[in-house]
């Protein structure tokens, strides 16, 4: 397939995963969807790896996936301590910032 | 027969990701966002990334999102109806802010004069997207990003320790976090706190709890001084009983 | 020392007087403050009599001196220095005022002993005279502009010096209020003759306007008659005159300093000053004497029904004032300054004696309630008896001179000067009459209670003060006047002033007899020699001796008129009041000047005043620019903080739609 379906792809993806985030009232489930944005960029860095040769592309990808990964942890650390006490797992009742 | 196989990934992607978007249960949708992420591994392959996909598939579907099930089964939660408060026009919001970035972006990348765009890309030898291409380049020329990520996974693994972990009740002798900041900053221009109670930064905190049990402990503390004290006694008892 | 030098020196004393009792105001004890300052204006007095040797020591053509000390606000097109110009017109004036001043400071350190507010009375009346100085011996229109003002802001404090009593601080925002108009005018009136000659200065302005104006010029008639609405505003001449009767709230002194014999005389001193542009524009010339000449026949009227012993006396003060500036107005400039000059005499005479009857009478004023003082003031009704034959126009005394000479030499005017002349005799008749009304009413007849206390020698003092003018109660405390009354009789600094003035009411007028000497004239030739009137109006003998002889049979028979109705047959009085009641009403009520003043300038600012304070402070500035600047930032500063919702989806909306912007720019950019 010629890579500009990998683009589009990757772009609709990106779209679906944002309209998720603002959507979605779960920190859980927002959390999946920029998962999902997140691969999506993956999916492009890999196209254009493929579009150039060369490895650099799929290595930034890894890059990503690392990332991503160190940020779902933090997430659903913040989540289980949300839970913890017994606060709201809903992203509009938790308006305030406090210490 | 390849176009039929990006078709059939193409449509697990999309197919997850909306499930993602749209489903109710959180439990579901991780279970659709594993779909997609194999999809994605399926995707990779066609685009000969092959270390890629298997990366993909262990880690992200394998690790990441195991520690999502569990998060799922720990916390649960279905969802309120998302038709309440704000997020109709929300929605609406969204799906137009969608639209327009799909445009833009199909715009930004599939306008753009690049020619390669229509092609199966460039000629690539065999060992294109093996390991040992990929461990070539993450130990010869990208070695420092290799180790900074692995600072970073230790950061997020400590971190989330950190996170998780049962913080010590209020009032239970909580030892004031000093900082270096605070230490040269000068006085007065740290908290709200400091600035009210006159206290050192690091003493003030804006939690009454705290101050009334510092308080208390300072008290605590005076008689245990009394009754500990067995030297014999200049007469200053009485002076600093009052003097509380 | 040259006559500048000294001139400088008589202005400086009274400013130094007046701060250095100020700045030592803690510390002068007793009546050591009233020395200070009665020191100050004697010495101030020497200087004005060295001025005066000086410049008589000059050649006739060089007696017009200007010092400047220095430059103002001299820039491009305007020359304002702080100059004074020393002329026989300025050095006379000074001389009648540090000398006046000097006895009315003398008197004062015995009237206003035991008065809270000793220090501050003697500090205010070194101001005054320091400030009427800088008046008369301005050089420039800037310098008397300032001492102008300087006099109406003294006046001001001087009227409510007792400032506890609500009638008094009336009577000084009044007073202060017409003077404002009047600085208005006085101002308007400079700048208009500053934007035809393009100077400030005086004798510039004198040697420029024949040149710049024409005859009767637009321009100029205009600037004369706003100087002329400033010279009636000082001068309380009608329709500006109504502050000077309330002004009598002020004690005595300060009614004979400022309100006889100084302050009010400045709006003559400013006509005769401008005689060169006044001669250059006769219809400003014939205005100022037409209100002079109904000014004097209106308050001659009103004080023939007043009962307060101090506002008749003001009202003669009026009246006589009229007269001056009638004649000044139409060019017997040296007449119009003699009898300045007797009046302030006789004037601060009468203030001061009744001074001393209202001390007996324990601050009342009112007529009505005195009567008898004869045995137990001997030396006050003296000196009563005296000044109010000057005023009248008995022969010797001074007044009979000066006020013939004003009415023979308007007289020669002609046209309808003879109108207004012929109205200044029958004022001479009503100012004999109202005057020993006056005198007999407090002196003869039967001693009231006071007065017989005070023939035992015991001064009568009431269980409570009381303002006599409204009842109210009051204590002797700072504010209020002192627990002490001083009679002259029993008083040395008082006698010596009073007989010193009374002294100078008898033998003033033989400066200027008729045919004998005209050392008055002579004196004052320098200054007016340029002028068409000074020369050409000279009566013959003939005309004169017919007034002189007219005048004091005038004099006399108002005496007797007053004599009859007042005590021989004591019930005439009151008859002729019932007969002419429409008469009585109109002089009672001052011709009703007080209510019109009201209704057409009072009540139309303070409705205005208060429209301004509800309708438009509120609507407009509370509501629109005020609170619609603070809606207008509140609105804002709600609109920003939605911004800060807390929402994470609002904020990921608002990451998002920024992105997409900038893809488009992007796009677009390419």
């Amino acid at each position: 397939m010629a890579i500009e379906w990998y683009l589009a792809l990757s772009a609709l993806i990106f779209v679906i995963g944002a309209g998720g985030v603002l959507t979605r009232r779960n920190p859980l489930v927002i959390l999946l969807c920029v998962e999902l944005m997140l691969n999506a960029g993956n999916l492009a860095l890999v196209a254009f790896n493929r579009m150039h040769g060369g490895g650099d592309g799929q290595i930034f990808a890894l890059m990503v996936m690392v990332v991503a990964a160190c940020e779902v942890v933090i997430g659903l650390g913040i989540i289980v301590a949300l839970y913890r006490r017994h606060l709201p797992i809903d992203v509009d009742e938790m308006r305030e910032l406090q210490g | 027969m390849a176009e039929v196989l990006f078709f059939l990934a193409a449509i697990g992607v999309v197919g997850g990701a909306i499930g993602v978007v749209v489903l109710r249960n959180p439990f579901y949708t991780v279970l659709a966002l594993v779909v997609h992420l194999l999809s994605l591994a399926a995707l990779f392959l066609t685009l000969r990334a092959e270390f890629i996909a298997a990366a993909q598939v262990v880690v992200y579907a394998g690790a990441v999102m195991v520690l999502y099930v569990f998060v799922v089964a720990y916390v649960g939660g279905g969802e309120a109806a998302t038709g309440s408060g704000q997020a109709s026009e929300l929605r609406v919001l969204a799906v137009l802010f969608a639209g327009a970035l799909f445009v833009c972006l199909c715009i930004a990348t599939l306008g753009s004069g690049l020619q390669a765009l229509g092609t199966e890309g460039a000629e690539v030898g065999a060992g294109y997207g093996t390991p040992q291409q990929i461990g070539d380049l993450l130990l010869g020329r990208f070695l420092l990003p290799f180790e900074l990520a692995s600072y970073l996974l230790l950061l997020a693994a400590v971190g989330a320790v950190v996170l998780a972990s049962r913080r010590r009740g209020v009032g239970e002798g909580a030892e004031p976090v000093i900082s270096v900041a605070q230490l040269l900053r000068p006085r007065g221009t740290g908290t709200m706190a400091e600035a009210v109670s006159g206290l050192p930064a690091a003493q003030a905190t804006g939690d009454r709890d705290e101050r009334e049990a510092r308080e208390r402990g300072d008290q605590g503390k005076e008689r245990d001084d009394d009754a500990d004290d067995d030297r014999p006694r200049v007469d200053h008892g009485a002076s600093d009983r009052g003097g509380s | 020392m040259s006559a500048t030098t000294l001139a400088w020196l008589a202005l400086a004393l009274p400013l130094a007087g007046a701060i250095v009792t100020a700045l030592g105001f803690r510390f002068w004890r007793g009546r050591a403050a009233g020395y200070v300052g009665t020191a100050a204006l004697f010495g101030s007095f020497a200087c004005a009599v060295g001025a005066f040797l000086a410049l008589q020591g000059e050649p006739a053509e060089g007696r017009q001196l200007v010092s400047a000390l220095w430059d103002y606000a001299a820039t491009a097109g305007l020359d304002a220095e702080l100059s004074i110009l020393v002329d026989p017109l300025s050095i006379l004036m000074l001389l009648v005022v540090t000398g006046v001043s000097a006895l009315i400071h003398l008197y004062a350190v015995a009237y206003m002993g035991g008065d809270r507010g000793y220090t501050r009375f003697f500090s205010y009346l070194n101001f005054f005279v320091f400030s009427m100085v800088l008046l008369v011996l301005a050089g420039n229109f800037l310098v008397l502009i300032i001492g102008w003002a300087f006099v109406g802001a003294a006046s001001y404090l001087l009227i409510s010096f007792w400032y506890r009593r609500a009638t008094a601080t009336a009577a000084g925002i009044k007073a202060f209020v017409i003077n404002v108009l009047g600085d208005v005018g006085l101002v308007l009136g400079a700048y208009f003759l500053f934007s035809g000659t393009g100077t400030l200065d005086f004798l510039t302005t004198f040697e420029r306007a024949p040149e710049v104006f024409t005859e009767n010029d637009g321009d100029l008639v205009a600037g004369c008659i706003l100087l002329l609405v400033g010279a009636f505003a000082k001068s309380a001449q009608v329709p500006l005159h109504t502050w000077l009767p309330d002004a009598m709230e002020g004690p005595t002194p300060v009614s004979a300093l400022i309100h006889a014999a100084t302050m009010v005389t400045a709006g003559v001193y400013l006509i005769a000053r401008m005689h060169p542009l006044f001669e250059l524009a006769p219809t400003a010339g014939t205005v100022g004497a037409i209100i002079g000449c109904a000014t004097l026949l209106i308050a001659a009227t009103t004080a023939m029904a007043q009962t307060d012993l101090k506002r008749v006396i003001a009202y003669s003060t009026m009246s006589q004032i009229g007269y001056m500036v009638m004649a000044v107005s139409a060019g017997a400039y040296v007449a119009g300054l003699f009898h300045l000059m007797t009046h302030a005499f006789f004037k601060a005479l009468l203030f001061m004696a009744a001074g001393s009857v209202i001390a007996a009478m324990a601050g009342n004023q009112n007529m009505d309630q005195m009567g008898g003082f004869r045995r137990a003031m001997p030396f006050t009704f003296g000196c009563f008896v005296v000044g109010g034959l000057a005023l009248a126009g008995v022969p010797p005394f001074s007044g009979f001179f000066s006020k013939d000479e004003i009415l023979a030499y308007t007289a020669e005017r002609g046209g309808i000067f003879l109108v207004l002349v012929a109205v200044g005799y029958v004022a001479a008749f009503l100012t004999a009459v109202y005057t020993f009304r006056m005198i007999f009413r407090t002196f003869l007849g039967e001693p009231v209670p006071e007065a017989r206390e005070l023939e035992q020698g015991h001064l009568y003092h009431p269980e409570n003060p009381t303002n006599p003018a409204s009842g109210e109660i009051e204590d002797t405390e700072v504010g209020f006047p002192g627990p002490e009354h001083h009679v002259a009789e029993q008083s040395p600094p008082m006698k010596v002033a009073m007989g010193t003035l009374a002294l100078l009411a008898i033998v003033g007028g033989f400066l200027q007899i008729p045919t004998v000497t005209h050392l008055l004239d002579d004196f004052l030739e320098p200054t007016f020699a340029e002028s068409i009137y000074f020369e050409a109006l000279s009566p013959s003998d003939a005309a004169t001796f017919v007034g002189l002889g007219l005048g004091a049979l005038i004099g006399l028979a108002g005496i007797a008129t007053a004599w009859l109705v007042w005590v021989r047959e004591p019930g005439t009085a009151a008859k002729v009041r019932q007969r002419l009641r429409p008469a009585y009403a109109l002089f009672l009520n001052k011709w009703w000047f007080d209510e019109l003043i009201g209704a057409v300038i009072v009540r139309p600012a303070r409705w205005l005043g208060s429209f301004a304070l509800t309708a438009f402070e509120r609507l407009f500035v509370q509501g629109t620019l005020v609170g619609g600047t603070s809606g207008i930032v509140r609105a804002g500063s709600a609109a920003v903080r939605a911004a800060q919702s807390g929402f994470l989806r609002f904020y990921v909306a608002l990451f998002l739609g920024g992105m997409v912007a900038f893809t488009i720019w992007f796009l677009l950019q390419a």
